[in-house]
């Protein structure tokens, strides 16, 4: 109930700069930039997550010299305060006072589900760089809504597949108590065959795990999984390695449990934790070197995976507006361009399923002593292969 | 057995943290009367400034006193900035204006300190585990949070009953236009409560940041459970922040400890787990409702 909304005064100067850039180039000065709407959460806990999806995004047109496949936009970014209530106000006057026809940005998917019908309603185009539910990738798909990142469920997916690729056979497993944390759990159990000791869900609010973290001491399981996004992973992570408990059972989890900037607020207590996921920022894709270099140069940190995913979709656009998509009126256009699935991805392979939804490797990662002496996060092997999602049947085109 | 002791002790950490948030809460309402629902944000005040010290430093004992002094400067100035021309006016203009102040710490710390939540080390000296009970290690960091919690909880008692500065804070609890007219100065008073309070808050954010996650908006996920103990415990009684918080303390622990496991016995596996997790959500809130019937004003109220 607490969080606060406001504009974002970096967002207003980004686009600030986005939109000078054209100007500087007479010849197309004539042309108006493409205008596209993010709404992204930058308050409250998930703050963070949204920043790297706006400056990803932001350094994909950076590049582009203000365009993205060619063609000049403009970034309007709004906060959506994690708050579906803001969300929707934002996007039904970005589709209705602003006229603008593609959407992007969203990293909750309750706020996602708020936001949606309104802007497929108003017949534009909405871009998933992060959250992806499992309604819209089967029965409620449309040929409007696309996502850039993977449905919810194959983040967990490749969690319980690295489980099982580890052999172990008696597990516990918490998340935080909320549609997602229940996706998760059911989507580390679609592909993790073994015995389950317990499942925990825990208060979103929680800040302490101690009476958790107890009775996976008195359970004894091979090892734990946990979804516990943001801070309250950080917390969870810290507490259960302070119980000593990382020495003694190892934890297999998604990436959303751990990205670059949970590992850096946690440091050494991650140490030996195995990560299922699709993108690291180690990996040797020449796209991905590239985008990890500029991000860096750029921002001062190292890029997590919401960044990647932000870039990704930018740069997804691009090879739609590339193929013939840049005029929004025709959204089929677009949607031809689109289905091209035609950039480099920073994850290497990728293409997009019947349902609009990425297809793509998933691998292990594990949290291991960089070069530096500081923990860091490193490619292992690939997991899945091409792997799509268990809703894409559901939907039909 | 070894479980429900190691059970025990978390629901008495878990207590402790709330206490140090409570206590100021607490006074600052049965005292002064008002509101303030940015303890919370100085709570944040105090982590931030603690882990801003830690990384630069390297010295626990550093962070601890810049945590504490900074919560209790920003708290103090926030008295003198704003509270003191809300006295007068009703709950509803106090409300208001903490909760604004809420958004501008949290917009303030986003400025300063960024998005990215912040890593603070546990201390060398207090890194480990020990094993008090036999077979279960306890973290040795959370058996020093409980000492703290009841060494301030001892203090709090002693400068409120035993100092001339608790004599004025407990007359002017019951009759503030009396302890004016007799020439004590009222507003330094406040003031100095206020400070206590934001200092208690500051020190509580300090040592929750080894173990909790330092980021913006930190503060509002504890707001909650610390009203909570406030009204279990009478509103402006520190006895009673310290019983309701213990209290609540081992309720919610040893319900999400226990729960799951008792339920199990009578239904299935997936469907107790989901059921405990939601009873043990509204645990607190039962005892507190509870409470208020058998006693409306609380355990221990203030003017009784």
């Amino acid at each position: 109930m607490l969080h606060r909304r406001g504009l974002l005064a970096a967002g207003a100067l980004g686009g600030a700069a986005l939109v000078a850039s054209p100007l500087a180039r007479p010849a197309l000065a004539q042309a108006a930039p493409v205008r596209i709407g993010m709404i992204t959460s930058l308050s409250g806990p998930g703050a963070y997550l949204g920043q790297d999806i706006r400056d990803g995004f932001l350094l994909a047109i950076e590049q582009g010299g203000g365009k993205l496949g060619g063609t000049p936009v403009a970034l309007l970014v709004e906060d959506d305060g994690l708050k579906p209530g803001q969300g929707k106000q934002i996007a039904e006057r970005f589709v209705g006072n602003e006229k603008i026809r593609l959407l992007t940005g969203i990293v909750f998917s309750n706020v996602l589900g708020a936001v949606l019908p309104d802007v497929l309603d108003a017949g534009a185009v909405y871009a998933s760089p992060n959250a992806s539910p499992s309604n819209f990738a089967g029965r409620d798909c449309h040929r409007n809504y696309w996502s850039i990142a993977w449905q919810n469920d194959s983040l967990h997916e490749s969690a319980g597949q690295a489980a099982q690729n580890l052999g172990h056979k008696r597990m516990f497993l918490l998340a935080a108590n909320y549609q997602a944390g229940r996706d998760a759990i059911a989507g580390f159990r679609r592909m993790y065959k073994g015995e389950v000791l317990g499942e925990i869900y825990t208060r979103l609010d929680q800040t302490d795990y101690a009476a958790e973290l107890a009775r996976i001491r008195a359970a004894r399981p091979d090892a734990v999984y946990q979804f516990h996004p943001g801070g309250l992973g950080i917390a969870f992570l810290r507490q259960y390695a302070q119980a000593g408990l990382a020495e003694l059972v190892p934890q297999v989890v998604a990436a959303p449990s751990m990205d670059s900037t949970t590992l850096a607020a946690v440091g050494e207590a991650a140490l030996g934790m195995t990560v299922g996921s699709h993108w690291n920022s180690d990996f040797d894709v020449p796209a991905s070197r590239a985008f990890v270099a500029a991000f860096r140069a750029k921002y001062d940190r190292l890029p997590t995976y919401y960044a990647q995913q932000g870039f990704d979709t930018a740069l997804a656009i691009g090879g739609a507006f590339r193929n013939g998509g840049a005029d929004l009126a025709d959204t089929e256009a677009f949607r031809k361009g689109m289905l091209k699935a035609d950039f480099a991805s920073t994850r290497g392979r990728f293409r997009f399923g019947p349902n609009q939804h990425p297809v793509q490797d998933w691998f292990m990662l594990k949290v291991e002593r960089g070069a530096d002496g500081k923990p860091a996060l490193v490619t292992k092997a690939k997991i899945l292969s091409d792997h799509g999602d268990a809703y894409a049947a559901q939907c039909r085109l | 057995m070894a479980l429900l002791l190691e059970q025990l002790l978390n629901g008495l950490q878990l207590g402790v943290m709330l206490f140090l948030l409570a206590a100021g809460l607490t006074l600052v309402f049965g005292i002064m009367g008002v509101i303030n629902l940015a303890q919370g944000s100085l709570y944040m005040v105090g982590a931030f400034a603690g882990a801003a010290l830690a990384a630069r430093t390297g010295s626990a004992t550093l962070s601890l006193l810049g945590g504490i002094a900074a919560a209790a400067a920003v708290g103090m100035a926030m008295e003198l900035a704003v509270l003191r021309r809300l006295y007068r006016r009703g709950h509803l203009d106090q409300v208001l204006a903490t909760f604004g102040m809420i958004l501008f710490l949290n917009q303030a710390m986003t400025m300063l300190a960024g998005r990215q939540p912040l890593f603070v080390a546990v201390p060398p000296a207090l890194e480990g585990a020990v094993e008090i009970i036999p077979g279960v290690p306890y973290p040795v960091y959370r058996l020093a949070i409980i000492a703290v919690g009841i060494l301030v909880a001892a203090g709090l008692w002693l400068l409120i009953q035993r100092t001339r500065l608790g004599m004025l804070v407990r007359a002017g609890a019951t009759n503030r236009e009396m302890v004016r007219a007799l020439g004590v100065d009222i507003r330094l008073l406040y003031t100095l409560v206020f400070g206590l309070g934001a200092l208690l808050a500051g020190l509580a954010g300090v040592m929750a940041g080894p173990v909790f996650s330092v980021q913006v908006g930190m503060g509002e996920q504890i707001l909650i459970t610390t009203f909570v103990v406030v009204v279990i415990g009478g509103i402006g009684s520190v006895r009673g922040a310290f019983a309701g918080a213990m209290l609540v303390g081992l309720v919610d622990t040893l319900l999400r400890a226990f729960l799951p496991d008792l339920l199990r016995g009578a239904i299935g596996g997936p469907d107790a787990d989901a059921l405990a997790g939601g009873l043990a959500s509204m645990g607190i809130y039962l005892l507190m409702a509870i409470v208020l019937l058998v006693r409306p004003r609380g355990l221990f109220p203030a003017h009784a």
